[in-house]
């Protein structure tokens, strides 16, 4: 019983980051905005995000640059005295991935919007449907 | 990474989050979506991940609020939900 609470209450990062992707799913199937549901896609994104950079964390290391600079001797280095830099350059190019899919998302919509007047899915389909 | 700090910055990120999708107003939402990615962008300096912090507040934050922010302006504010 201790293990169990103690493995929900040491791994919050994991539930939180469970709880926002929940949070971007809802929005991108409930919302009938196209804005709000852009939103919902990029918060699910951002919550994939904090799930790696989470795998990377340690507790009581200190960032991923070697400590002794040149001129103090050669020492091993301890990997564990570092955070694992390898999830963090990953989610570097997830984020300029992201953003790109923004401005195009974004862009699609305001064609939506000069095309039909509206940003409400249901309407766009009312109109499509009602043209030949 | 200090478990409080980090923890207050998860609750303020899911708060964010949650007003951002349920304002009913666009431009309240953009907004709400850029404070959602500074508040990310501190609990990534705050977990140690210095470099996705700064692309965080560089391209999360500020090229995407510009880009909601444009498309707000191009569009309408009006929502439904």
């Amino acid at each position: 019983m201790e293990s169990i609470t103690g493995l929900i209450l040491a791994k919050y990062n994991y539930w939180m980051y469970i709880s926002l992707m929940m949070v971007g799913l809802y929005a991108m199937i409930a919302k009938n905005n196209l804005v709000k549901k852009i939103i919902g896609m990029n918060i699910l994104q951002t919550a994939i995000i904090l799930f790696y950079i989470s795998i990377g964390a340690k507790k009581g290391a200190t960032i991923p640059i070697i400590m002794h600079s040149e001129g103090h001797g050669h020492e091993a280095v301890h990997a564990v005295q570092y955070i694992n830099p390898l999830p963090h350059v990953l989610m570097l190019t997830a984020i300029v991935v992201s953003v790109a899919t923004l401005g195009v998302a974004l862009a699609l919509a305001i064609r939506l919007y000069a095309r039909f007047g509206t940003l409400e899915e249901d309407e766009i389909n009312d109109q499509v449907r009602e043209a030949p | 990474m200090i478990w409080q700090v980090d923890l207050a910055i998860l609750a303020l990120v899911v708060i964010c989050a949650i007003a951002a999708v349920t304002v009913r107003d666009l431009l309240g939402a953009g907004i709400l979506f850029g404070a959602y990615s500074f508040m990310l962008c501190l609990l990534w300096a705050a977990m140690g991940a210095v470099d996705v912090a700064f692309t965080e507040a560089s391209v999360g934050a500020g090229v995407s609020t510009v880009f909601f922010i444009a498309a707000v302006f191009r569009t309408t504010r009006r929502t439904k939900d």
